[in-house]
């Protein structure tokens, strides 16, 4: 049998020949037989058996795809940690290109310079984004970047175990959060916000505190859309007992709020979705994760960075540094056991951010501004909608209390064409049934938001609000 | 041989160019918008940003120059052989390209109704079954990101195991010295000791060693089969008994999956966990150092009071209900989530679209020209090597996907090392094997060509390596200073490390000069 992927299959006798085998069976005789796979092989359902033609492969893919439904018009009016964003159409062109797309981690420096210095501009870039001094060349994604930074806190920390996360944090996150913990005996809090406001009642922190903290975390925005005012004061807080601040923002956010180098945040994590990456039904995205100039917390860091040098000869170039952090040379007392990671995404990333500029990314923030807050005033006008839930300064995100159920209102949405917002019944202990969090982004034309507005008022008065 | 000559731009960084952008315009707000919203007030918010980051923006053109000459200073398998050991660098298909990258699949959301995405689930779900299969494996979760990322879903739910069945002081992993840096890593992550055996000149670990480590402490083992010296482990079923003999589980590394395709399954071997990496055996690109997708499979094998080894997996698994597909999220046995979202979704259509092109047949033919083309490779040099180049571990004995060659007599005999010779080949145009790796072989130089490679690649890749070791004895200054036909010469990696001009950013560049900045301590 012969196959375009594989050249060698029209001569496998050939080799053998040369090779001194008799036969391909051969090659596999030190596999003791109780340890063989004993069937037949090529009859187990794997694809269609024998392999198809790329045109059958084609009618297939065609098939499955024609049986998704895409939101493009309107797009999706939900975020909760991936974003619909305008993706740029030189992005996907520069994430094509194959000596990228095909390359494996650049062990060999010499020959992937090019790859390494577009890492390197991620890192440089994601650093005046978030003006902290290191960046690693990425993470899976914001939820990985934050467990991560949290068992990165308990070594650094070496004394408390305590981690305080806030009340209204992504849900997912704190998931994921418990997973990575729950090996190493960690103690996890979470402090609250104030309900009018939703911005976090910073006595109770403090109280919680008090005992001493491994780290404590805030989300700029935070994943219930609020733009927290006053950092600074959480970030004291966990100074004052012993904990790291660690801070997690969505990066269009992140060019109109203080950075989380300005606002004393020893780690910053995130996620680089909304950077050019697409919404790719979950993954691949790119966990942002970083750190201040300072020896402790860069020692104890994951991932892979590169660094700027030079080469023999006195040129510029490129080369892995602080290796020995990682899995390959430190095993088992490695700081993580990360090794692929989302490198063509940090190039996308990078790749948007220089297309737009810091002045773009702003101009991104602020047209997310104005249509979020159209999108609010609008549904602030149907009957019975409290829009928004809280009296805060908000950006793409934001949570709405519908008079009837939201898990009801999306169902029906679904099928006028919208896919409406995440309800957060199940999330909070404070959310009622109406609750839902939406995301009104650059993407969203008035067109968009008047009919999703229109949808919404005639659900809820055919559910039968108020 | 054709001469290379890599393209050597000195391309300045993005953050060096002068902002003369946008290259991307956002319109808006709209007029009529901005006249119901009224004044952009977020200004007014104590955590506004005063200024814009310093990132300049580069116009469209400007652009996609920089990062074409950026790819042209790249190396990828588009560009030649990339024969890295344990990664398994195949061919990528475009047309696996063309479905995954579809804009059909790129603008779904996450959280999407299951109803409205039942072809993608259905992909999906085909593929847990079709890996399965693959595996041994009775049931299979598509939710880690990586080849490390299914490796600790995988002790996780070793640790899950035990403590489910109240079993204390199962407190430690065995990991065979040949296994990939993850795997120790994993352990520990997951809270593990790890216990390491050695591994005997057959290749095969060496089983006083084992026998001794095996105990009530022991929670399970971690071990990818073929070894990272391309070996089959012969007693693979003996230790299997002995570990499941003190309740310990058998994790599988599928790293070096591609070397037992269609001959041999981990559920056949005794293995009640293993991963796969979509980026390796099954085609996906590696993009540079990922993404790539780690899915996890397990046996169907009771745990306690009604709980089986299925229930532990981590993230949703697609299931069907009749004619539906649905995600079931984690559950109260589920080690539980690992990353926010399902998967690296893109990563597994690629390949899915890789799987169907092939088929059960398709896979078992690219498995064994892989490990034709290992032993060929490995006989044809060592048949014409002067001695300068050795294959230690169970030399009689075939290689699966991989091989390692061991370059320590060249040095002792002219003190070329693997990495001068991993230089050398990189002035051919032919990227390097891994180095330095597996940790048990000096001067070890690890290939492996998978089924992509034809035999005119091979030869070359001997020829070249032959032509070395005359290099090495006659002039071996010359292959020292190799590099030279990269767009870099030899890197610098004790600055780039030293404290002072340690430098991970610009930003980090640009405030030292600044003198705001000093060494990292």
């Amino acid at each position: 049998m012969y196959h375009p992927w594989i050249p060698n299959s029209s001569r496998i006798s050939e080799m053998l020949r040369e090779t001194g085998y008799s036969s391909i069976e051969e090659l596999y005789s030190d596999i003791p037989a109780g340890a063989r796979f004993k069937g037949d092989w090529d009859s187990l359902p794997i694809g269609a058996g024998r392999p198809l033609s790329e045109a059958e492969v084609a009618l297939v893919m065609e098939d499955k795809l024609s049986r998704v439904r895409v939101y493009r018009d309107p797009p999706p009016f939900m975020g909760g940690g991936a974003w619909p964003r305008l993706v740029p159409a030189v992005i996907e062109e520069v994430v094509r290109r194959g000596e990228f797309l095909t390359a494996y981690t650049p062990y060999q420096a010499e020959i992937n310079q090019g790859l390494m210095q577009a890492l390197f501009e991620y890192q440089s870039l994601m650093a005046e984004l978030l003006e902290m001094e290191v960046v690693n060349s990425s993470m899976y994604d914001w939820s990985t970047a934050l467990a991560e930074a949290m068992l990165m806190a308990l070594r650094v920390s070496r004394g408390s175990k305590r981690v305080l996360l806030p009340e209204t944090m992504n849900p997912l996150h704190r998931r994921v959060v418990e997973t990575y913990l729950s090996p190493h005996g960690a103690q996890i809090l979470e402090y609250p916000v104030d309900m009018e406001t939703g911005q976090p009642v910073m006595e109770a922190v403090e109280d919680l505190s008090r005992s001493g903290l491994a780290a404590l975390y805030a989300e700029q925005p935070s994943f219930t859309g609020v733009v927290v005012e006053d950092l600074e004061a959480l970030g004291e807080i966990a100074h004052r007992h012993g904990g790291l601040f660690v801070v997690g923002v969505e990066p269009i956010s992140a060019s109109v709020l203080k950075p989380p180098g300005r606002v004393g945040a020893d780690v910053a994590v995130g996620e680089g979705q909304p950077l050019g990456i697409g919404l790719n039904y979950g993954g691949p995205y790119l966990g942002i994760f970083a750190v201040r100039w300072d020896l402790r917390l860069v020692r104890q860091m994951p991932g892979r960075i590169i660094g700027l040098t030079r080469d023999s000869e006195g040129r510029r170039a490129y080369a892995m540094i602080l290796q020995t952090r990682e899995q390959h040379i430190r095993r088992e007392r490695a700081t993580s056991n990360i090794t692929t990671n989302e490198a063509l995404m940090a190039i996308a990333a990078a790749a948007y951010m220089a297309l737009l500029g810091g002045e773009g990314l702003r101009r991104v923030a602020e047209v997310s501004w104005y249509n979020s807050h159209y999108a609010a005033k609008r549904l602030s006008e149907v009957p019975g909608v409290r829009s928004p839930l809280f009296a805060s300064e908000f950006i793409s995100d934001f949570t709405v209390r519908l008079p009837v159920g939201a898990r009801r209102v999306r169902e029906m949405l679904r099928d006028r064409g919208v896919l409406f917002g995440i309800p957060l019944e199940d999330s909070f202990k404070w959310s009622t049934r109406g609750d839902v969090l939406l995301a009104v982004t650059e993407a969203h034309s008035k067109r968009h938001i008047d009919y999703m507005v229109e949808q919404v008022s005639e659900v809820i008065g055919e559910v039968g609000g108020v | 041989m054709a001469e290379y000559r890599q393209a050597a731009w000195e391309e300045p960084l993005i953050l060096e160019y002068r902002a003369r952008g946008p290259g991307y315009v956002v319109s808006g707000p709209d007029e009529d918008i901005a006249r119901r919203v009224g004044e952009y007030r977020l200004p007014r918010s104590r955590a506004y940003r005063e200024s814009a980051p310093r990132i300049p923006a580069l116009s469209e053109p400007e652009l996609i120059r920089h990062y074409t000459r950026l790819s042209q200073m790249s190396y990828g398998v588009d560009s030649g052989p990339v024969p890295l050991g344990s990664c398994t660098m195949k061919y990528n298909p475009r047309i696996a390209l063309r479905y995954s990258y579809d804009q059909r699949v790129r603008a779904l959301h996450p959280l999407q109704d299951d109803e409205t995405v039942q072809g993608l689930l259905e992909v999906m779900h085909e593929l847990q079954e079709w890996l399965k299969n693959i595996l041994g494996m009775d049931a299979c979760s598509l939710h880690p990101a990586a080849g490390a990322h299914g490796e600790l879903a995988g002790v996780l739910m070793i640790r899950k195991y035990h403590e489910l069945r109240g079993s204390t002081g199962k407190d430690e992993i065995i990991v065979p010295d040949s296994a990939h840096g993850t795997n120790p890593a994993s352990a520990a992550m997951a809270g593990f000791r790890v216990i390491e055996v050695p591994t005997g000149s057959d290749g095969n670990i060496d089983w006083d060693s084992f026998k001794a480590a095996v105990g009530e402490r022991t929670a399970g083992l971690m071990i990818t089969n073929p070894s990272t010296l391309g070996l089959f482990e012969e007693r693979i079923l003996d230790i299997a008994r002995e570990i499941h003999g003190v309740d310990g589980l058998l994790y599988y590394d599928g790293a070096n999956l591609n070397g037992i395709l269609g001959h041999a399954r981990p559920g056949d071997m005794g293995f009640d966990i293993a991963h796969v990496n979509l980026h390796k055996t099954f085609s996906s690109p590696h993009g540079g150092g990922g993404p790539g997708a780690g899915p996890v499979c397990v046996r169907d094998r009771p745990v306690s009071g009604g709980a089986r080894l299925p229930d532990l997996l981590p993230g949703p698994v697609v299931v069907r209900e009749g004619r539906r597909y649905k995600l079931k999220w984690p559950g109260e046995k589920s080690v539980g989530l690992l990353r926010a979202f399902q998967a690296n979704t893109l990563v597994l259509v690629w390949a899915y679209v890789y799987m169907l092109s092939l088929g059960a047949r398709g896979l078992r033919l690219a498995g064994e020209v892989s490990v034709l083309n290992t032993n060929y490779f490995a006989r044809k040099l060592l048949s014409l090597s002067k001695g300068g180049y050795s294959m230690p571990y169970g030399e009689s004995r075939p290689r699966k996907h991989e091989v390692v060659i061991s370059c320590e007599r060249l040095r002792e005999e002219t003190g070329i090392t693997a990495e001068d010779v991993a230089k050398a080949l990189l002035d051919s145009g032919l990227h390097a094997p891994t180095i330095y790796f597996p940790l048990i072989v000096r001067e070890a130089l690890m290939f492996e060509f998978t089924e992509s490679e034809p035999k005119e690649v091979i030869d070359a890749y001997i020829e070249r390596l032959l032509e070395i070791e005359e290099t090495a004895r006659r002039d071996p200054e010359k292959l020292r200073k190799a590099p030279t036909r990269t767009s870099r010469s030899r890197i610098d990696t004790v600055t780039a490390n030293h404290p002072r001009t340690v430098t991970p950013t610009w930003r980090v560049e640009r405030l030292r000069k600044e003198g705001v900045l000093g060494p990292l301590r």
